[in-house]
């Protein structure tokens, strides 16, 4: 396993082989210790990066599932435990609360010329993280099912409650869809996605003050409760890895689930053979006469921490920039839905695509989210299952979410 | 014992109970009496991959930065975090006393409380599996000490297998074979005859399958701890006991049980402590939706996206601690009284 | 054995024996099924379909051609290097149990002959210490960490935990050093020796049924940790049971469940052999220990 050299033939041999075994080289030295989650896509990131370790450079990267609760103490200690943290929407936001990551522009400028535009998280004009890989919940649809029902494949959730109705009288399938409804965190991201898909803001512009006290919130719900009506007696504790099985197992006919999973709803090896045959991806389903697909988009990206030497950022921003070069996104293309250019969408990617291009709106990067997240998860449950109406589901997300908000000074 | 004597001894485990224990609870309680400072807010540009760039409100970092070096704790709060919506509630609890019509509508309105609800499972939790883990590893212990000789090491090995498991994935796999689909599960329609029956669907189901899941897992502690004090029963006491003609069941009621009290208190304790911060069912059996406990609300003040609650966890904490008091008092105030009356 | 005392009735013996029998089919059923499982796909194990798919392994002939596949082990040992974290473990746990055992016997030994009203006050204190939510403890501990630059190392987690599981040690020990008679240390004591020296000659040579039992203990809690583990360490010295957490898989991101199962089957190996060899100190030392305290 000798390093090759970058003649024609070599380069056709790499890109056989992976990019494992591709060069490094890094102008200046230093070290380079990665943060990130702990799942395959960032592993291949954190690998590639790796790669760059020599005499000059060391590199070292800790994927943990804890990485949340870890970097802000990690980054905030001076020189920072880390020198990259791998962050998503929400996981940024804290890092650029406390001031722990650095502007990008100049390291961009100087080593970035591979990156798209569409790649770079500004912040006030300033670069604050690069972004190189998306994910999102999109429809995921049996297209034998539909077709045995006589309806066309849904677009909106009027459509898909429509569809759902049409299987369950003619006897196809006793519950037809599946959403995920258990597990706080999957619960909240539920509401979120359909909130998203009617336009309307979750905060007063300007303010904390939350915003979903209106026509679109309980709107939101009742399409949620009206799910409800088709999925198995236990959907309150499903969560997206229960419902990614269901609909593996042929159970369920219609549901959103994320593209990070789609790739195992259509392998034979993971799912029935009917089912992975089957199965169509669109984009997630509008809501209320929108036009766009309600589902949040989700990057993942990294960020640069502000507390360690202009050397060892340097050589951290070419590492990662040669973990997530070109031809990982060719040579490891069904591994994500990857934002770096030159990437082809397998089949697999249909779907988050499709959400991008409908115009699906970003999960919101402000501080407070994380907080009504939180709320969200555990305030729905009541109302989810059918104990409370809207309004005082609406009520209780209102007064938990201001006492936590006053908590974390948001909120006076 | 002299003091230095007995401080060299106890010296290496009183030090780091200080450092790693003690200290970590004062700051602890400090925290909760503090909130965050009030950030400072601004609006700025964010650009993000496909939405474009928007205007969105958020943090003056450097701005909130300097609030927070000249008071690094935050603002003092006083017990304000105990009292707010989140934890003990007192302001609610007073509207609903004043506002609400009968008995049924202040329970369930109180129970909509996050603080509340969970101190309902938390409590109904402890004070079930506590007796009914003592329970029934009492009676496993007295049976397997019939047992012959020569089975009793795979018996015990195998009695401890619950305890065993790593709970993360042990409860994983319990879950699954209670789904509808599951063997278990499966079991439970045919025996109540419900093809419809599913253990997950309401409160009270749920509740007793966490419940009888702790009895299951606790069992095996009470059981190894009984089994051994089993062993160490008078043998004198118990043949006077026969030739007086006491019965079997007499002899467990006069002779075994009274033997094993200091042990039963002491497993008792424990085991209240244990119970009392139940969690990792609620995670394990995605459970959150029907039940939630103290020990949750902390993890969920702390695990959030984005912003941890420390000041949040931390009262809740102070609560648990408090109420875990009330708990184990009466058997702290008994040990005490046999300490003062017996050796030393 | 055939005193007056343990001859029992056929009838007794008969309840006692099918009791013991339900116990042990209760107790260690989820457990065989797992053992059975861990040698199917996740689309057997783990079906929505029918249980009977974990039992006959239909999806795994479908896939692999067999009804068993060892593909959880492989994926665990070999593909992702369960057996760093299982070192680790080792390392974590040997470490936890001797310096536990070490400080807790001095102290619980301290508490047991010393006379004195703080005594009392130092044995409730270390239940309240006890009664704190760990999570809560061991959040306060990542800055001063990372600050001091200790975060990630084992002897950290290690001091940790050995910290926080003194309280329940201390009182295990404690209650097991009362249960030695007094005239023990104490002639040793008239005989001109220092406290130690009693200790060290007359107390040592007998305690050990209960060091192992209370070691047991100990080990179980720094085997089956994840809070301190998971928070404190990183990736390179990361333990077994935040490495199974991370096959379980998260929101976004599909696990690989097998392995989890696969790693668990496996790690219950060294604890049952353990169990089964320390088994008879367990009963003995428990018996000389809190039973009279």
């Amino acid at each position: 396993m000798t390093v090759q050299r970058t003649t024609l033939v070599s380069l056709l041999a790499l890109l056989a082989a992976g990019p494992a075994l591709a060069d490094c080289a890094i102008d200046g030295s230093g070290s380079v210790r990665i943060l990130s989650n702990d799942f395959e896509a960032l592993r291949i990131v954190d690998a590639g990066a790796q790669e760059c370790a020599s005499d000059a450079v060391t590199v070292t990267a800790n994927a943990t599932t804890e990485h949340k609760n870890i970097q802000v103490p990690a980054l905030t200690a001076n020189p920072a435990e880390y020198t990259v943290a791998m962050i998503a929407n929400n996981s940024i936001v804290p890092l650029l609360g406390d001031d722990l990551i650095r502007p990008l522009d100049d390291l961009v400028a100087q080593y970035g010329q591979q990156l798209q535009p569409n790649q770079l998280i500004k912040i006030d004009g300033k670069i604050m993280a690069i972004a190189f890989m998306a994910n999102g919940q999109h429809l995921v649809m049996r297209k034998d099912l539909l077709d045995q029902a006589g309806v066309a494949a849904p677009t909106s959730w009027e459509e898909v409650l429509t569809a759902a109705q049409a299987l369950k009288d003619q006897g196809i399938l006793e519950t037809p869809l599946s959403q995920p409804d258990g597990g706080t965190w999957d619960l909240a991201a539920e509401f979120v996605n359909l909130y998203l898909g009617t336009g309307a803001e979750f905060f007063e512009p300007g303010t904390a003050n939350l915003a979903i006290d209106n026509d679109q919130g309980r709107l939101a719900l009742q399409t949620m409760r009206d799910m409800t009506q088709f999925m198995t007696p236990d959907y309150a504790t499903n969560d997206t890895d229960a419902t990614a099985q269901l609909y593996r197992d042929g159970k369920v006919a219609i549901e959103t689930n994320w593209g990070s999973l789609a790739a195992t709803l259509i392998d034979p090896a993971q799912a029935q053979p009917e089912v992975a045959e089957n199965t169509v991806f669109a984009a997630a389903p509008t809501i209320g006469g929108g036009t766009i697909p309600a589902a949040a988009l989700w990057w993942d990206g990294f960020a640069i921490a502000k507390n360690i030497s202009d050397e060892d950022a340097a050589a951290s921003f070419q590492a990662m920039m040669h973990a997530i070069r070109p031809e990982v996104a060719t040579a490891k293309a069904e591994a994500a839905v990857w934002l770096i250019q030159g990437y082809q969408p397998g089949p697999a990617a249909v779907g988050v695509v499709a959400n991008a291009n409908g115009g699906a709106r970003p999960y919101p990067m402000v501080p407070w989210m994380g907080t009504l997240h939180e709320v969200l998860g555990t305030e729905l449950a009541d109302f989810i299952k059918g104990n409370e109406d809207a309004d005082k589901a609406i009520a209780d997300i209102t007064a938990a979410y201001t006492a936590a908000a006053q908590q974390a000074g948001y909120l006076q | 014992m002299p003091h230095s004597t007995f401080l060299r001894f106890m010296g290496p485990s009183l030090i780091a109970m200080l450092l790693f224990i003690a200290l970590p609870i004062v700051s602890i309680v400090v925290q909760s009496l503090y909130v965050e400072h009030p950030q400072v807010l601004i609006t700025s540009e964010t650009c993000q991959p496909f939405g474009g760039c928007t205007t969105t409100t958020t943090v003056d970092a450097s701005a909130t930065a300097q609030l927070r070096e000249d008071e690094p704790l935050g603002q003092f709060n006083g017990l304000g975090t105990y009292f707010d919506r989140n934890h003990l509630a007192f302001r609610e609890i007073r509207e609903i006393l004043r506002t609400a019509d009968g008995v049924g509508d202040v329970v369930s309105r109180i129970y909509n409380l996050p603080l509340y609800k969970a101190l309902a499972f938390t409590v109904t939790y402890c004070l079930l599996v506590t007796p009914l883990a003592m329970i029934l590893g009492l009676m496993i212990a007295l049976a397997v000490n019939t047992v012959p000789q020569m089975l009793k090491g795979p018996v015990i090995f195998f009695s401890l297998v619950p305890m065993l498991i790593t709970p993360l994935v042990g409860a994983l796999i319990l879950f699954w074979m209670l789904n509808s689909e599951g063997i278990l599960g499966a079991a439970i329609q045919n025996i109540f005859n419900d093809p419809n029956l599913s253990t997950r669907t309401s409160a009270p189901l749920t509740w007793a399958t966490l419940i009888a899941y702790g009895t299951w897992t606790n069992a095996p502690f009470s059981f190894i701890v009984f089994y051994a004090g089993l062993q160490a029963v008078p043998r004198d006491t118990l043949e006077a006991a026969m030739i007086d003609g006491a019965s079997r069941l007499e002899r467990i009621r006069y002779v075994v049980l009274p033997s094993l009290k200091p042990l039963i208190l002491f497993v008792l304790l424990v085991q209240l402590m244990d119970n009392f911060r139940v969690f990792e069912p609620i995670i394990s059996f995605n459970a959150a939706a029907n039940a939630t406990s103290l020990s949750f609300l902390i993890y969920s003040s702390l695990n959030t996206q984005t912003t941890q609650l420390f000041g949040s966890a931390a009262a809740t904490s102070v609560i648990t601690i408090g109420f875990i008091a009330v708990l184990i008092v009466p058997i702290l105030l008994r040990i005490a009284r046999e300490l003062s009356t017996g050796r030393g | 054995m055939a005193d007056a005392v343990n001859r029992r009735p056929p009838m007794v013996v008969f309840v006692a024996s099918g009791f013991v029998l339900l116990w042990l089919l209760i107790a260690a059923f989820p457990f065989a099924w797992t053992v059975w499982g861990s040698f199917k796909v996740q689309a057997d194990f783990f079906s929505r379909d029918t249980w009977w798919h974990a039992i006959l392994g239909t999806n795994t002939t479908r896939v692999t051609g067999d009804a068993f596949t060892g593909g959880g082990y492989y994926g665990a040992w070999v593909l992702t290097g369960f057996w760093r974290a299982a070192l680790s473990t080792a390392i974590v746990t040997v470490f936890v149990t001797v310096i536990s055992l070490t400080f807790g016997t001095l102290g619980g030994y301290a508490l047991a002959r010393s006379t004195h009203r703080y005594r009392f006050v130092i044995l409730v204190a270390a239940l309240f210490f006890r009664a704190m939510p760990e999570i809560t403890v061991v959040s306060g501990y990542l800055y001063p960490f990372f600050a001091l630059n200790i975060w990630g190392y084992l002897p950290t987690a290690i001091i940790v935990l050995v910290a926080l599981n003194q309280p329940f040690t201390l009182w295990m020990m404690y209650s097991f050093f009362q249960g030695i008679p007094r005239d023990l240390d104490e002639s040793a004591l008239v005989d001109g020796c220092t406290r130690f020296q009693a200790f060290r000659l007359a107390i040592v040579p007998v305690m050990w049924p209960g060091v192992i039992t209370t070691g047991l203990f100990s080990f179980l809690l720094a085997y089956n940790d994840f809070t301190v583990t998971g928070l404190v360490l990183n990736e390179n010295n990361q333990t077994m049971v935040p490495k199974i957490s991370s096959y379980l898989g998260q929101i976004q991101a599909q696990g690989n469940v097998m392995y989890a199962v696969a790693a668990v089957v496996s790690v219950a190996i060294p604890i049952f052999l353990l169990v089964m060899f320390f088994q008879r100190y367990l009963v003995s030392g428990l018996t000389a220990g809190a039973v009279k305290g």
